[in-house]
């Protein structure tokens, strides 16, 4: 219930974050959106069942173009109101669970390093087939997405980026909301079984596979509602949006969040957004002949992000929000009463097992 | 006829090429258990640096060698100062410290370099000599030939003839035995991982040439064919790297001649399912027990 309240108030306050923000901000808070859609899927998948995709990307990419598709299809037959997009994100989310099924499926009896780089040719792959089927998807050129005006309801002066924002966090918060209760269900405790030792998971009679394909389909559903508000929000697909450095990007959300913690993955997407923006912001103080500027502000966000996920890797791997957590522990346990109770459990119950350890 | 003998040649000599990288992926797994993700990049840094000494000194070879001396060097940085601090945590760890420094690397070669294709020629012309009327070897596939198999020889007498390469089995079959016997296992994998980015900068310089140039992403499409190579031959075996290497360059050679080129992605994608599906551990590696 307390997630439930949280989700309104959550969701009453970013309304009306929406009405006060410029057109420029609400466009960076619904990217930041659409970003968290993806990121609090695939931070279930790879935080949760253990599983690393970088094929999210790619996953993406197929929501977005099936979103593309369909509106264009809606425009072509003169259908303009705003339950189009619905329709859409809806069949945009499907096509990205089958494909996630599909890749879900193969994956489910792979490992670690396997695994990833099975993920990392579907992220270089995918991206191709916007070239291949030329006559359809308009190559690297991409299609463009036919949007109806913003409802009525807004006000008639409202921005389109307000409108923009409003789907993206609708989408955003009920991916959340979903993935809230998923995580603290019997299933999530599967996932989490299966993740931590899946011999024992079987032994205990937890469906290994299937838990590691469902797991796969939902965080696929997920990516896919993020891909196709990005086509909402770009109002364009192309290939070059969802390259490999995408799904790169969205790994890097979740580790610098926190690997499976949800609200990692905000502060991740958060960063996301924000971090292109300042370097670019730093780039235009700083005067520089244009042909540097325009090469530093592509690629020093892409830089810093590497640098952040490798140190955070190997520092910190709990990530923002495991810093946070240890810092409230550490608050907590400075009260008097549960100090004595700490103490209590962490006597040394290692000792008995020592002469043994030591004998193998 | 003559199309299927001219995509065979040159599917061998792409697949000489991942053969190589292949090498270098199963090196390091073999040592540490790791899929190195950023050998790819670390590749394309090389061939950047080959790029400007080359422009600098007017000579391709001082470039080409100016490369090799940088993954030696990059590689034993990079197992230094990055990879050794997650070799304990689990391997997923591992991996996302690689794609980490994947897209930093990205991010400082676009930085330095700029992200527009720069031109990378070959050392050789690459137009294919006539053998009894049949357009067939360019004098720069017999070169990558040529450097392919002094690099497995080579290799294969570091191994098997020397004691540093006896050293090097040694530490990556039974670390803590060798460690008791006296091996520094921590230089020795530092040597290894050297050695791999190495042979990686290698197979760079020898693919780029014959790609759109050279670009921060270039090496994608080829590390991921020779990851499928090395999971083909079984991510464990040398010659079954090779083996792998040889069938993927076949493979997306036939595809690219006969399908076009745009369909090699998709095509190692399902090569891949497809070995992961019906094998696995791949055709060559022996029956390992997974540890429970």
């Amino acid at each position: 219930m307390r997630r439930y309240a949280g989700a309104l108030v959550a969701a009453v306050a970013l309304l009306a974050a929406t009405a006060v923000l410029d057109p420029f901000r609400d466009y960076q808070l619904a990217t930041a959106a659409a970003y968290l859609s993806a990121t609090a899927g695939l931070t279930v998948l790879t935080g949760l069942s253990g599983q690393l995709s970088l094929g999210h990307g790619a996953l993406m990419a197929i929501a977005a173009y099936t979103v593309a598709l369909t509106q264009n299809a809606f425009g072509a037959h003169g259908v303009g109101t705003q339950w189009t997009l619905l329709a859409s994100l809806a069949a945009g989310t499907a096509a990205a669970s089958v494909a996630g099924a599909v890749v879900g499926v193969a994956a489910a009896r792979l490992r670690g390093p396997y695994l990833a780089g099975l993920t990392l040719v579907v992220a270089v792959a995918v991206p191709s087939v916007g070239t291949l089927a030329g006559g359809l998807l308009h190559g690297d050129q991409g299609l463009s997405v036919y949007l109806p005006p913003a409802p009525g309801w807004l006000g008639a002066d409202a921005p389109y980026e307000r409108w923009q924002a409003i789907v993206a966090l609708a989408a955003a918060l009920l991916v959340m909301l979903l993935l809230g209760n998923l995580a603290a269900s019997g299933f999530g405790r599967s996932m989490r079984a299966v993740r931590d030792d899946e011999v024992a998971a079987a032994l205990a009679g937890i469906p290994v596979a299937r838990v590691r394909v469902l797991a796969f389909v939902v965080s696929a559903a997920c990516a896919g509602l993020g891909g196709g508000v990005f086509a909402i929000l770009a109002q364009s697909v192309s290939p070059g949006a969802f390259s490999l450095t995408l799904s790169l990007n969205l790994l890097l959300a979740i580790v610098v969040g926190g690997l499976g913690s949800l609200a990692g993955a905000v502060w991740g997407s958060l960063l996301l957004v924000l971090l292109p923006w300042l370097t670019d912001s730093l780039a235009r103080t700083v005067s520089l002949p244009p042909g540097a500027a325009t090469r530093l502000a592509g690629n020093l966000p892409l830089a810093v992000f590497g640098l952040l996920l490798v140190i955070v890797m190997s520092a910190a791997p709990g990530g923002v929000q495991g810093l946070l957590n240890r810092a409230g522990r550490w608050v907590r346990g400075r009260r008097p009463g549960r100090h004595a109770r700490r103490v209590e459990t962490s006597t040394p119950d290692a000792e008995p097992d020592a002469p043994l350890a030591s004998r193998t | 006829m003559d199309r299927f003998l001219f995509l065979t040649v040159d599917g061998l000599s792409r697949g000489a090429v991942y053969a190589a990288f292949a090498l270098a992926l199963v090196l390091i797994w073999r040592g540490t258990r790791i899929v190195n993700f950023a050998q790819g990049v670390l590749a394309v840094a090389t061939a950047y640096l080959a790029y400007s000494v080359a422009g600098a000194t007017g000579s391709y070879w001082a470039g080409f060698a100016a490369a090799l001396a940088a993954g030696l060097v990059l590689g034993a940085l990079v197992e230094r100062l990055v990879m050794r601090r997650v070799a304990q945590a689990p391997p997923l760890n591992a991996v996302i410290v690689a794609l980490g420094l994947v897209l930093l690397a990205q991010g400082v070669l676009g930085m330095l370099y700029g992200t527009q294709y720069l031109p990378f020629p070959a050392p050789f012309s690459r137009t294919a000599m006539t053998v009894a009327g049949v357009p067939l070897l360019s004098r720069y596939d017999l070169f990558v030939f040529g450097t392919v198999l002094l690099l497995m020889v080579g290799l294969a007498l570091l191994f098997t003839r020397t004691a540093t390469g006896l050293r090097m089995r040694a530490a990556a079959f039974a670390p803590d035995v060798s460690r008791l016997l006296g091996v520094s296992v921590g230089r020795t994998l530092t040597l290894g991982w050297a050695l791999a980015a190495l042979v990686g900068a290698l197979a760079g310089m020898l693919v780029i040439p014959t790609g759109l140039g050279l670009h921060p992403t270039a090496m994608d499409l080829v590390f991921v064919s020779a990851f499928t190579a090395a999971v083909v031959g079984g991510l464990d075996s040398p010659a079954g790297a090779v083996v792998g290497g040889l069938a993927v360059g076949l493979v997306l050679s036939y595809v690219g001649g006969y399908l076009g080129s745009a369909s090699t992605p998709l095509a190692v994608l399902a090569l891949l399912v497809v070995v992961l599906l019906a094998r696995p551990t791949g055709l060559f590696s022996g029956t390992g027990a997974r540890r429970v």
